[in-house]
């Protein structure tokens, strides 16, 4: 059995008679006997570190590993550099607790305060908060931002992530805000449906770009559109693309989130992610979360500190903007690594890579008989439909190695919704081009 | 220095290479046109900038780490290199459920393991932290008494000692707080109980042992109170470390229960997060839960309960988290579980009774893994506060205890020290402790004036409240 209870039996009878009790169970004395437990815990005993990580090997030996993948919807494979793997190895950072003592935290909280520049700086916003749990939660509080007392509605573009609208609509249910859907044509979400929904009841609108689909939406004109009934317009936006697209600012957003998993951080079963925001500085106040401002010592030396406490549950407590208390601090500073290593250039640069390579698997899956239901501007993936059944497909990249596009709902058309990052060499788009011609061959079967 | 005044302009690294197709171009519509600063540095600068912030943060890793409330205790280094296995990071969320037997696997033993151990019949591993538990919980009670059109409960009964946490999430769960004035000893108040009770009570959060350290000996009754009433009762688990294999929530009557696996079973804290806010309830909400059930035996599934309240969080929780957990719970296995709780509380009691000669205790009886000072007195009589002491602290390169909270004891100290402290490790900080309390009488001005052998100085947080630097501002 493993243990790190330091404690030999000889202190532990020391420590007893310092307390003036007998045993380890007189520790107990006070609970009240019909509540305790009178058996052991239905656990196996414990084991040791050599046995523990044999075991645990044995579980993730359960996993298949694709070598390769063109899956996305959310969860995306990009490279990450070592050093962020090393610098949020470090134990002063990786075992400390939320910076409450400033002094002896200006790491962790210098760190804080880069890591919302960097979100500043992506987003063209004012301010960032320093994190919540990832990007579905981030769209659910930025909803939750925008609700006053006569507003208490939010437009939900159709084509948004149905993941993230699952998470809205959950908070939502608590809140009891009401959530509706705008429409899509075409795989980007429908204006004149827009204009139609809108009222002095909608709180905000929300929009994903790029979208669930890949699809760039007219996120300016939208902003506009929304803008025009006085509600606040957000955009939950992918990381990655902003080295390239159009920035949040730029479309008018109020308030801006996202998932910063394709930030350095891996796939993981799909966390722990991280859900950054950012807004305009009239919304400041209302941003839930963390955040660190820069002040000054006793003597004068400029140091960080976390601030606009005020907003917060250990301040406000049922009035505060959320409950959020943990958030994903060590993820966050996996983004600033990533994203200063990467630089400029580099993420421009990876933004590029995915978006080319996803348009040039496109064109070859389209070569070999697959329809692209994308018709306008596509970021990193697109949807395909096919006569083959989606199962046949996939099975078949599967069957080498390859994790194929997500099969999407309603499948009637045999819809499959593919990305592509820098990691997706030109050989592996060949190679899998190669095998789906021959499944495609065959389109009887 | 901030990372932006490192940066060099055309400094860089090449991380990703060339791209081998066609090169797409965005159209200029479409474009970004905002200036994006981002550094640009050599890798051994960016790599000396975070070692320099690493010396300038404070960890389990470096000492004492008493946060009451908070269970700092050693984060086995184990559980990383676990955690870093490529069968568990490199698997995509959206596998097809036989490419990933491993990891429903982790989250099925995880669950049988915590529902054993907090008297629990199904879990859900998808909330990411307490307070995103908590949440959940009370979305379980929301759901639980719209079903049985029982909508006039309103009401969530919380004691004035709870955390922060507690009446936020409540809000957020479009509930209204009824809070309930608690004893000194941070137990409830039966009387102040039963004076709120009424058919509008959707049920109570509660913490026990409460946040003054003390197992409320009234818990059969309390609970009842509440189920009797029509309500359903909240086991707030932050202080779980303390009981662990000794007494289960679900044995008090308790029908949900949210555990902090970055507190309670050795996660690391990450200077603020990811944690892990696993919720466990009994059969009869088991059908409102997040969709995210594990079932089967040799071949596992994902089934989505019947009446869930939706997705809190996206895919599975944080799992590397629970990876981390789970190697926690089968490295101590039933006996080392049990034997972690209990030096826990021989830990908190053995500092305590080497302090209460001088410190003024909130409660003086037998205490469970932590204990509550008032500083109240000494506040009086020398006019140091639990801040400064808490100051002083640092100088000696201890971290503080938890300061002002509960809000129930004045100028308080919560301290938890945890069973992976040993007994020399209590003992120097004792030491200090009585020294510092000396001289708050003989040298105040010195605790007034602590820290100084820290990076920085006490911070003036009303500036930084008053007029706000978020971020970094580019010169250009």
């Amino acid at each position: 059995m493993g243990s790190y209870v330091p404690t030999t039996q000889e202190e532990q009878k020391e420590m007893l008679a310092a307390i003036g009790i007998e045993s380890m169970a007189d520790l107990y004395q006070n609970i009240p006997a019909q509540v305790k437990l009178n058996r052991n815990l239905e656990m196996p005993e414990g084991l040791s570190e050599l046995e523990t990580i044999k075991k645990m090997k044995e579980i993730a030996g359960k996993n298949v590993i694709f070598p390769t993948i063109f899956r996305g919807a959310g969860a995306y494979r990009h490279f990450i550099p070592s050093v962020v793997k090393q610098v949020i190895g470090k134990e002063n950072f990786l075992t400390s607790y939320t910076p409450y003592q400033a002094e002896i935290s200006q790491g962790i909280l210098q760190s804080i305060y880069e890591f919302q520049t960097l979100i500043c700086e992506l987003t063209g916003m004012n301010v960032a908060n320093a994190s919540v749990y990832d990007g579905a939660t981030a769209a659910a509080e930025s909803v939750a931002m925008c609700q006053d007392k006569k507003r208490k509605k939010v437009l939900i573009a159709q084509t948004v992530s149905p993941f993230v609208i699952d998470v809205v609509k959950t908070y939502c249910y608590g809140n009891e805000m009401e959530v509706e859907l705008i429409p899509e044509a075409e795989g980007r979400c429908q204006l004149d449906a827009l204009r139609n929904q809108l009222d002095d009841s909608i709180a905000c609108v929300y929009l994903q770009q790029p979208n669930f689909y890949g699809n760039v939406e007219q996120a300016r004109e939208i902003g506009q559109i929304v803008h025009q009934s006085k509600a606040k317009f957000i955009m939950g936006v992918n990381p990655i693309s902003l080295g390239v697209l159009q920035t949040p600012m730029e479309c008018g957003a109020d308030v801006a989130v996202g998932e910063g998993q394709p930030l350095g951080l891996p796939l993981a079963f799909g966390g722990p992610y991280i859900g950054f925001m950012a807004c305009t500085t009239e919304m400041v106040r209302k941003l839930p979360g963390r955040i660190v401002g820069e002040t000054k010592d006793r003597n004068g030396k400029v140091g960080y500190v976390l601030t606009l406490q005020a907003r917060e549950q250990h301040i406000r407590r049922e009035k505060a903007s959320s409950n959020i208390c943990s958030n994903q601090a060590l993820c966050a500073l996996a983004v600033s690594v990533y994203l200063s290593a990467m630089g400029k250039e580099g993420l421009k640069n990876a933004a590029t890579q995915s978006m080319s390579k996803a348009h040039y698997m496109a064109e070859c899956l389209e070569k070999i008989g697959f329809r692209i239901k994308n018709k306008g501007i596509y970021f990193h993936e697109f949807v395909t439909e096919s006569s083959k059944s989606t199962q046949i497909i996939l099975d078949a990249l599967e069957e080498k190695g390859i994790l194929g596009g997500l099969a999407l709902a309603n499948n009637d058309q045999n819809q499959i919704l593919w990305c592509c990052t820098e990691m997706n060499t030109k050989e592996e788009i060949d190679l899998t081009i190669e095998i789906l011609k021959g499944v495609m061959g065959h389109a009887n079967i | 220095m901030l990372i932006f005044e490192k940066s060099r302009p055309g400094r860089k690294m090449e991380y990703i290479g060339n791209c081998d197709v066609p090169e797409f171009t965005l159209p200029e519509e479409n474009q970004r046109k905002q200036d994006l600063h981002l550094p640009e540095m050599s890798e051994n600068d960016l790599s000396r900038h975070y070692s320099e912030l690493a010396k300038k943060s404070y960890g389990i890793n470096d000492g004492f780490y008493p946060l009451g409330s908070c269970t700092m205790k050693y984060n086995p280094k184990v559980n990383e290199e676990v955690a870093a296995l490529d069968g568990f990071t490199q698997i995509h969320p959206l596998q097809p459920v036989h490419t990933v037997q491993g990891c429903l696997e982790v989250i099925q033993l995880a669950e049988k393991y915590l529902t054993e151990i907090t008297g629990m019949d199904r879990m859900t591993l998808q909330p990411a932290a307490g307070a995103h538990g908590e949440f959940v919980g009370l979305l379980l009670m929301k759901a639980y008494h719209q079903k049985r059109q029982d909508t006039k409960r309103k009401k969530i009964i919380v004691p004035d000692s709870a955390h922060g946490t507690n009446p936020a999430s409540v809000s957020m769960s479009g509930f209204s707080v009824v809070s309930i004035p608690s004893g000194k000893d941070g137990c409830v108040d039966l009387e102040q109980l039963k004076a709120v009770l009424g058919d509008d009570v959707a049920g109570l959060m509660l913490t026990n042992p409460n946040t003054v350290g003390i197992f409320d000996r009234n818990i059969m009754e309390i609970t009842s109170l509440i189920h009797e009433c029509g309500g359903l009762v909240y086991y707030d688990g932050a202080n779980l470390n303390a009981v662990m294999g000794t007494v289960r929530p679900g044995d008090m009557g308790f029908d949900i229960v949210h555990l902090n696996l970055h507190k309670t079973f050795s996660t690391p804290h990450g200077g603020g997060g990811p944690g892990s806010g696993p919720v466990g309830c009994k059969e009869f909400l088991a059908e409102f839960l997040p969709s995210i059930l594990v079932e089967g035996n040799s071949e596992l599934t994902v089934v989505q309960p019947q009446y869930s309240i939706g997705e809190v969080k996206n895919f599975y929780g944080n799992f590397l988290v629970e990876v981390r957990a789970l190697t926690y719970l089968i490295t101590l296995g039933a006996k080392g579980i049990k034997e972690a709780s209990q030096n826990a509380v021989l830990n908190a009691n053995y500092m305590m009774s080497q302090l209460k000669d001088l410190y003024t205790m909130a409660d003086e009886h037998l205490c469970m893994h932590e204990f509550v000072m008032s500083l109240e007195e000494l506040k009086k009589q020398t006019g140091i506060s639990a801040m400064d002491i808490a100051k002083g602290l640092l100088d000696h390169g201890i971290h503080p205890p938890t300061m002002y909270f509960p809000l129930i004891v004045h100028e308080a100290l919560m301290i938890e020290p945890t069973e992976t402290e040993s007994k020399e490790t209590m003992d120097d900080v004792v030491k200090v402790l009585r020294e510092l309390y000396q001289q708050a009488y003989d040298q105040p001005q010195l605790l007034l004036n602590a820290p100084i052998h820290t990076p920085v100085t006490r911070l003036d947080e009303v500036e930084a409240a008053r007029n706000p630097k978020l971020r970094y501002i580019f010169s250009e």
